[in-house]
């Protein structure tokens, strides 16, 4: 807005705004290419993230035959999150909560060391406003030829770059919204019903939407949503101190700024700064500001404009890095002439370091410790017993078996604490035993329904309390539940 | 109204002309896309307002031109479920029982529809899970007096006992006491060795004889020479845990004496107008075969 605002403030000045507007027109920005290690860290990042997000869905991970194959699979009608080897249930749901957070400390982490990165670097906005535009500078060239041509006459030229560079976006922004819902529909079988139209309505529904917003976030939007949507900027200064690295124009080295006379000889240049007035840091910021203005909210630490003064500073003879990653501290030190050293720990860093070992130790351990087994027992509410012919006082139960594992395992079931017990599955042509097996499927939940026969010792109120134990035939991992026995008062 | 809208000297930015005590407002312009946004939501909500029930008039309300409402949606979404339902039931109707239940798909219908027609219909007598009470059969216990097989189930169901239906299971347990045939001293000794040797409560060194005699020539015809009792005419067993009339001596007595005989109506709908449709005779059969005794 720094720069908005000079451009109004300028116009201002020349009489042409009297009472300036309280609505700002989009200033459109032109970023012009650059060369040098940010940005060469840039384009790495750029490739790895999108590489994996529209690949990662077409990964193939066996799991055995007529199991999900896609390596990441978020299934939501059968309620499983498949992450290659691991496969998530709804009672882990609170895992994802806990990545969340995890993620939060960690980008609060990043922030207090080294500012806005992830907005600079690694944020979806950022990620994919780059690519859109590289697809721009392809086609209409760079920063001086696209200003040129915008404010130029309509003609063929223009209007054939224009349509072939919409037409691009569309059809990234299209890949970008099939390859979301990707993640939560197998990926062969999306991309074969989608172009056949058997698709669901949902899906239809969604990839549109997501083409839609990456096409208008990207492509148009851009920086507006860094600036106006987003909340991150807004409360990212509680992070930030004055030990954060953050891209800082050296002022004490800079300034005072002015152009360089090429043939007047030193003289002519005595008592001005590094800074030759360029303009180069403000034309390659995607956010279109100053860096020389210092900290803003628009700057996202892209570190575009340590590459642009760079370049500049080469060209005039100068030493690098005028424009620098630098503490505010350190900035404040340099200026005296002293110097401070950067300091990695701190209170704040401390504290998101530990809070982040805490969570990744008390998530990893619950992960590990994992039960790939669980048995939920009802008793029958009516009735609550029942007595057959021998004398023997039958109770019914309902079992819910959760068999966790990726194989098909047969569970051994038995009593502890019931006298005499014998149990038979309802429905079931048997005689009681003492023990079952119940067969229940790979990733799946068996319901049995059980008969329980006992001559429940004599207790005032008729019930009595008794373990089922149940035990993965298999794997031998095994499991309790206590359960009530009920029979007539007194018996 | 703004009056004194000026350059800041601090910021260099504008004013609005906003001042109170002296503080001044800031002029932070808003971005034209998101008025232009805002203004699109307002005509959204216009269009919403018009389309969907919005506005209360006291007891009535505005319908909205789509006249969108969730009461008709369920409707139609319980016309759609019994429509989706009579296929099914259809279906258990032309198919035999034993297969119905070997069909997981429609076992799964019938048990749903025999679990509602059972509470609607057989619970006052024979209780919410088919426990029974006194005089009214458990049908979760492994006694069944007339046959315990889905057969035997379904036909109890259409028929009825001693319902006056052409079809319905019949029998009379003699009227001992009333009727003369025994005297009271045979039915306190038939009590008494039915107490005894049937009910688990023979007194040390009790002489029994004179009511097991009592019993082969008038009870064992029926109920069998040890008490196991008769399907065919719907004799309980006496040698059992379970006992129909209660678990006292005083019972037997009773019964002997005068006996009652339960009458379970037939819910055949050609002879009962309030009863059920073949499927969902069916279908509760199945149910009550899952009770837990089914054979
Ligand atoms: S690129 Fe460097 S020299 Fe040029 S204006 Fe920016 S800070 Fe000054
Ligand atoms: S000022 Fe520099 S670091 Fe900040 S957004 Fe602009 S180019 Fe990136």
């Amino acid at each position: 807005m720094a720069s908005m605002d000079k451009l109004r403030n300028a116009a201002a000045e020349e009489g042409k705004v009297s009472q300036p507007s309280l609505y700002a027109s989009q200033v459109t920005v032109y970023p012009k290419a650059v060369h040098g290690p940010a940005r060469a860290v840039k384009w790495g990042i750029l490739v790895f993230c999108l590489t994996v997000y529209y690949l990662l869905p077409w990964l193939r991970w066996d799991r055995g035959p007529g199991r999900v194959s896609q390596a990441v699979l978020l299934d939501l009608p059968t309620r499983r999150f498949y992450l290659f080897g691991l496969e998530l249930w709804p009672q882990d749901i609170w895992l994802l909560t806990g990545l969340l957070i995890l993620s939060a400390v960690g980008l609060f982490l990043v922030t207090s060391l080294a500012g806005r990165v992830w907005c600079g670097y690694t944020c979806p906005q950022t990620v994919w406003t780059d690519l859109y535009m590289w697809i721009e500078r392809l086609l209409e060239g760079d920063r001086n030829a696209r200003m040129r041509r915008d404010q130029g006459p309509a003609s063929l030229d223009k209007i054939w770059r224009k349509l072939a560079k919409h037409t691009l976006w569309f059809a990234v922004a299209f890949w970008t919204g099939g390859a979301f819902i990707m993640y939560f529909v197998d990926a062969p079988t999306l991309t074969v019903q989608f172009w056949t139209g058997e698709a669901a309505t949902e899906a239809y529904v969604f990839i549109g939407l997501f083409t839609a917003t990456t096409y208008l976030l990207a492509g148009w939007a851009r920086e507006q949503v860094c600036t106006y949507m987003c909340p991150w900027p807004r409360f990212q200064a509680s992070m930030l101190d004055e030990q954060s690295l953050i891209v800082t124009y050296q002022n004490w080295r800079g300034e005072p700024r002015g152009h360089r006379k090429i043939d007047a000889g030193k003289p002519a240049n005595a008592g001005l700064g590094h800074c030759i007035d360029c303009l180069a840091c403000v034309h390659a910021c995607p956010t279109g500001i100053d860096i020389r203005d210092g900290v803003q909210l628009e700057c996202i630490n892209c570190g575009l404009c340590v590459d642009a003064c760079n370049e500049m500073m080469v060209r005039t003879g100068q030493p690098k890095w005028l424009v620098t990653w630098d503490t505010l501290a350190g900035q404040k030190a340099k200026a005296q002439g002293t110097h401070e050293a950067f300091r990695f720990l701190r209170p704040r860093t401390l504290i998101y370091a530990g809070a982040m070992v805490v969570g990744i130790t008390v998530m990893w351990a619950a992960m590990a410790t994992r039960a790939r087994l669980d048995l939920a027992v009802q008793h029958d509410r009516a009735p609550l017993f029942v007595q057959v012919r021998d004398g023997s006082i039958r109770n019914g139960y309902t079992l819910k078996i959760s068999n966790k594992t990726q194989a098909r395992a047969e569970f051994v079931l038995t009593m502890h604490g019931l006298a005499g017990g014998a149990m038979l599955l309802a429905e079931q042509p048997a005689t009681p035993a003492p023990a079952l097996v119940l067969p229940v499927d790979a990733d799946g939940i068996g319901t049995f329904r059980l008969l329980v026969f006992g001559h429940p010792t004599p207790g005032s109120d008729g019930s009595q309390q008794f373990d089922f134990i149940l035990r993965n035939a298999t794997t031998g991992e095994r499991t309790t539940y206590t359960s009530v026995f009920m029979g007539p008062r007194g018996g | 109204m703004p009056t004194k809208i000026e350059k800041d000297a601090l910021t260099g930015r504008h004013t609005t002309g906003h001042e109170w005590d002296g503080l001044q407002e800031l002029n932070t312009p808003l971005p034209k896309w998101w008025l232009y946004t805002f203004i699109a939501c307002c005509i959204f909500a216009v269009g919403y307002i018009a389309l969907f029930p919005s506005i209360p008039y006291g007891r009535d309300y505005f319908h909205g031109w789509l006249q969108a409402s969730s009461r008709t949606a369920v409707d139609a979404d319980v016309k759609a479920l019994e429509a989706q339902r009579a296929f099914s039931m259809d279906k258990i109707k032309y198919t035999p029982i034993a297969q119905v239940k070997d069909d997981p798909k429609l076992l799964a219908v019938a048990t749903a529809a025999g679990r509602i027609a059972f509470a609607n219909n057989c619970q006052p007598c024979h209780g919410a899970g088919g426990e029974g009470r006194v005089g009214y059969p458990s049908l979760a216990d492994d006694t069944w007096l007339w046959g315990g097989t889905l057969a035997d189930i379904q036909q109890t169901i259409t028929y009825g006992i001693r319902s006056g239906n052409d079809r319905a299971r019949n029998s009379v347990m003699p009227n001992f006491g009333a009727g003369g045939l025994l005297t009271p001293a045979q039915i306190e000794a038939v009590a008494d060795f039915v107490w005894g040797a049937f009910y688990g409560h023979a007194a040390e060194g009790q002489d029994l004889s004179k009511g097991r005699a009592v019993f082969a020539e008038n009870c064992a015809v029926c109920h069998g020479a040890n008490g196991e009792g008769s399907r065919t005419v719907g004799a309980p067993p006496l040698k059992s845990a379970v006992h129909l009339y209660g678990d006292l001596r005083a019972a037997i007595v009773a019964q002997v004496t005068n006996p009652r005989m339960g009458v379970m109506p037939s819910w055949e709908k050609k002879t009962n107008i309030t009863g059920l449709d073949e499927a969902t005779i069916k279908s509760v059969a199945i149910y009550v075969h899952a009770l837990g005794g089914g054979e």
